[in-house]
């Protein structure tokens, strides 16, 4: 942490977003992480995705739960509404959001404890019902805030900075979700933007469950030599697989790609995401294939990355349940309360 | 993507002492080079008298220059690009000088053995009072020869009182004539070939500055005594020898010598001043500061007028012709030479002509192996000060034409080298070099030894004697000096340039918490490159090419480097706060410079180790 806040002075030429917005805008409070934490990474990338998708700032809302990824709404977008649950309970809170209010944008923040450990049948179901959010896990393999010990995501054979190495299998977020039908499933490196910013820009605009796994190093309690979740380690071993682009709606697709390798998809609003594909035999649409690749690379140790699944037509949250479009909290008491002779029809129903 | 570029940066030498001397801006701008951000932490802990000797040291007369210094450091103060204005560091100095305590205890002092070499220095303007400054104290017998009946030169002759009252230059004059020079007033050297050929001294500097005014020779020119030129008039008025003016008063011209010309006819009863400048505004020569002080005095400036004859009826002074002029200007500000459109005349009953002014050496022989160039001036060696003629020293406007004080100090402290290398027969060119000091400034987790909060308040403004008061008498200063309040305020805005960001490259775990927190985005990790295109892949920008872009060794993870674009840098430590590995360290930098007395002192070494 520091003493000092971040200073208001900015460099005089930074650029602006359609609403007259600079990233400056879309900051928080100074983060009070370890100096060097890869959360704080993460909290950068946020703020330029959602500046550069010219996102309102009361048009999103930050959730999270506890921990110290749990912490870092804070850090950003201090004019956007905020819920800081319960341990785990992120996932419960944000159905309850977005079933009150569909029209928000949704991104929960998340850790390895909060969403592997207590959080984990949270985490499960909210893929099961397709929430339209972004989930963010900042996963660094420990837990941070109570001195390092293994989390839920820590490797077999890692070592800790004292004591014995993991002996437990790792529950792996991605095939987890994978498993499930999650919609759009990613994952990033918090010590690389280039890649990690676009992945969270789709992930916003993704009309479904968006899933971003980031390893992120915990740099007081993991960051050491034999830590399969340290800096050096992950780039030592980390592979981009399907790299992506978000283009806007009505924006022409201006990058060149090389024959083959690139593929749009189109999401729900009209904007497209550009696939491109590092490695030509993957299939990003296909769950079979995709799960198959990323066990294969994972029991030769390799760290894959990039936007590795997606799916833009199963039906999200409100669709599934046949809600109306307008979001619940703009409806009146009238529309939304059946009054006590359309109660006792409704249960008369039932009798 | 992985790019390849042919050329590369090579990682930037921090060791040279011009590195991080360059991006203390104000220090790098200042011909003396002053340590401007330590004495501004000085005076902000209350230190003024540490504050005086360390301009002392560097600009030897802080509470004359904290007056009427010209300033070079402020426009190149880097809060003015950060923000809209610069420090007022001028004016700090003067609170430093107004504040101190009685100093002369920590002045050098002349040693009663003396080295047997005697020096003569003709002017005893702030040229010669440097080198007395910086050589006395070595035991040099010092006489200084002044046409005049006062010291100073053009500090008293030329800048009126209301602007530096005369005890302000008295007290700092003294300090060096106390270091038992020998002072000759009204002492003119009619012939330098004289005062050679006596051979009574070892070596002789000159530091008679640029004493002639420049004249217009337009129609009517000679034909009244109510034509002045500008600073043979500022000199009557500062020796009493003129003690009124017209009521309408015209000054031709529009440097700082008109605003002194201007200011002072408003103290001697003129009504209606008029200064006439013959371009447009922007392209005055007269200092921002000092145009605004004489429009707060309802001084009129008037643009676009070139003069053309004066008006003389019954041999009478009544008024002036002047074209009117139009200019073009093209899209990189530069003026074309105009076009006259119109020609107006304009009554009035005193004319000052403040143009320019010329050195001017008549009692420099021709014939006595000083070479003089195509202008009529002596040439001098940039560095050594030294003429054509071994021994004989220039320093000041007699160097290379008007400048200002603060040049005039810096020729002293060079001059002053030469001079000792000369009298001891060392080398002139083998000089010091210039040093650099870089000292951690981390006191704990998150705490300097520095104010490094950046504060966002604004420029303090000086305050003035009333518009009614001051015109009651030429000796009323008019600037009143920072209050308390202002001085608290205003040493909170300096950046503290000199504390450096200092990286270690080996030390990078790339973890980019550096460049999240950078509030003025000037870092980046990125391939390297050559410069102009690494210019164009930053965080922002860099388009400032005077600024240095700080690049390091290959990062040992990914064997990219950091960038660090030293242009908007705030200094305010959050890099190396939220740096895990310590990587990014505040480090403050101490530019050595060499004066005399340190070549007095390494020659002492070099003998003591030669006979060891």
């Amino acid at each position: 942490m520091s003493y000092i806040a971040k200073p208001k002075v900015a460099h005089p030429s930074l650029k602006r977003n359609k609403l007259g917005l600079t990233t400056r805008d879309y900051e928080g409070a100074v983060s009070t992480l370890c100096a060097g934490c890869g959360h704080d990474s993460v909290t950068a990338a946020i703020v330029q995705a959602v500046y550069e998708l010219d996102i309102e700032p009361h048009r999103l809302a930050k959730m999270s739960g506890i921990g110290c990824s749990s912490k870092t709404p804070a850090y950003f977008a201090s004019e956007s509404h905020g819920f800081n649950s319960v341990h785990g309970r992120m996932p419960s809170v944000t159905t309850g959001a977005n079933m009150a209010n569909r029209d928000l944008t949704y991104i929960g923040v998340s850790g390895d404890g909060d969403s592997l450990s207590i959080g984990v049948g949270q985490f499960l179901h909210a893929i099961r019902r397709n929430l339209n959010m972004c989930y963010m896990i900042e996963n660094n393999g420990v837990y941070g805030l109570t001195k390092g010990q293994f989390s839920a995501s820590a490797d077999v054979g890692s070592k800790p900075k004292k004591g014995q190495p993991n002996q437990q299998e790792p529950i792996d977020p991605v095939s987890v979700a994978l498993s499930l039908g999650a919609t759009y499933i990613a994952r990033g490196f918090s010590g690389d933007k280039a890649q990690l910013v676009p992945l969270i820009k789709g992930a916003l605009k993704h009309g479904g469950f968006a899933l971003v796994d980031v390893i992120s190093p915990c740099v007081t309690f993991n960051d050491h030599e034999g830590s399969t979740k340290s800096y050096a380690h992950t780039r030592q071993f980390y592979h981009h697989v399907v790299d992506m682009d978000y283009v806007p709606p009505a924006a022409e697709i201006r990058a060149a790609y090389e024959e083959g390798s690139a593929m749009p998809v189109e999401l729900h609003d009209g904007s497209r995401i550009v696939l491109r594909k590092i490695d030509g035999d993957y299939d990003p649409t296909s769950r079979a294939a995709a799960f198959k690749y990323l066990r294969q690379r994972f029991n030769e140790g390799e760290i894959i990355t990039g936007l590795l699944y997606i799916d833009e037509e199963r039906d999200e949250m409100h669709d599934l349940m046949g809600n109306v479009d307008r979001p619940l909290s703009e409806l009146s008491l009238d529309t939304l309360h059946p009054g006590a002779a359309g109660l006792g029809k409704v249960l008369g129903r039932y009798k | 993507m992985l790019r390849r570029f042919p050329e590369r940066m090579k990682p930037t030498d921090a060791s040279n002492p011009d590195y991080f001397h360059k991006v203390v801006d104000c220090q790098w701008a200042c011909p003396a080079h002053t340590d401007v951000p330590e004495y501004i932490r000085l005076i902000a802990q209350g230190r003024f008298s540490d504050a005086y000797m360390e301009n002392r040291q560097s600009n030897v007369f802080p509470g004359i220059l904290g007056r009427v210094c010209d300033r070079p450091c402020e426009p190149a103060c880097r809060r003015g690009r950060v923000e809209d204005k610069p420090v007022a560091i001028c004016r700090l100095k003067r609170v430093a000088a107004d504040h101190r305590d009685d100093i002369s205890d920590r002045l050098p002092t002349a040693p009663s053995q003396k080295n047997g070499k005697k020096l003569a220095l003709i002017g005893a303007g702030s040229a010669s009072l440097t080198v007395a400054n910086d050589l006395a104290p070595l035991g040099y017998e010092i006489t200084i020869f002044e046409a005049l009946d006062t010291t100073g030169g053009l500090m008293r002759t030329n800048i009126p009182r209301f602007r530096l009252p005369p005890n302000v230059l008295d007290e700092e004059i003294g300090y060096i004539l106390d270091m038992d020079v020998d002072l000759k007033l009204n002492h003119p050297i009619d012939s330098l070939k004289t005062l050679l050929d006596a051979g009574e001294y070892d070596a002789v500097f000159v530091g008679t500055g640029a004493p002639r005014g420049k004249n217009l020779e337009i129609p009517g020119r000679y034909d009244s005594e109510n034509i002045h030129i500008g600073i043979e008039w500022l000199e009557s008025v500062a020796f009493e020898h003129v003690d009124a003016i017209g009521e309408n008063v015209l000054i031709i011209g529009v440097g700082n010598t008109a605003m002194d010309c201007c200011r002072s006819a408003l103290r001697l009863g003129a009504k209606n001043v008029k200064v006439m400048a013959r371009k447009p505004r922007g392209y005055f020569k007269a200092s921002d500061w000092e145009l605004e002080d004489a429009e707060e005095e309802n001084v009129d400036i008037v643009v676009n007028h070139s003069p053309k004859a004066f008006v003389i009826e019954d041999g009478k002074l009544t008024g002036m012709r002047f074209e009117v002029m139009e200019y073009r200007i093209d899209d990189n500000g530069r003026i074309d030479r105009g076009t006259v459109v119109d020609e107006v005349t304009l009554p009035c009953d005193d004319v000052i002509l403040a143009i320019g002014q010329d050195n001017a050496f008549p009692w420099i022989e021709r014939d006595i192996g000083i070479e003089f160039n195509d202008w009529d001036c002596p040439v001098v060696d940039e560095t050594t000060m030294m003429c054509s003629r071994d021994g004989v020293f220039f320093g000041g406007d007699a160097a290379f034409g008007p400048k200002n004080i603060i040049w005039a100090v810096a020729h002293g402290h060079e001059a002053a080298i030469s001079i000792h290398k000369y009298c001891q027969g060392e080398d002139l060119n083998d000089r010091l070099p210039r040093g650099v000091n870089l000292a951690t400034q981390k006191m704990g987790m998150h705490e300097w030894s520095y104010s490094n909060d950046y504060n966002p308040a604004a420029r303090r403004l000086m305050p003035h004697v009333d518009l009614r008061e001051r015109f009651k008498n030429i000796d009323i200063e008019v600037e009143l000096g920072f209050t308390v309040e202002q001085t608290v305020a205003e040493v909170e805005r300096c950046l503290n340039c000199d504390i450096q960001t200092v990286f270690t490259a080996k030390l990078c775990i790339e973890c980019d918490a550096c460049i999240d927190i950078c509030p003025t985005a000037c870092l980046t990790i990125t391939h390297n490159g050559e410069e102009a295109d690494l210019r164009t892949r930053l965080s922002a920008p860099a388009e400032n090419l005077e600024q240095d872009l700080y690049v390091s060794a290959e990062l040992p993870q990914t064997g990219r480097v950091m960038v660090k674009d030293e242009d908007l840098c705030v200094h305010c430590s959050l890099c190396a706060e939220r740096c895990p590995t310590g990587a990014w360290d505040m480090q403050k930098s101490t530019v050595l410079l060499p004066y005399a007395a340190d070549e007095a002192e390494a020659a002492k070494d070099r003998s003591g180790s030669s006979a060891a």
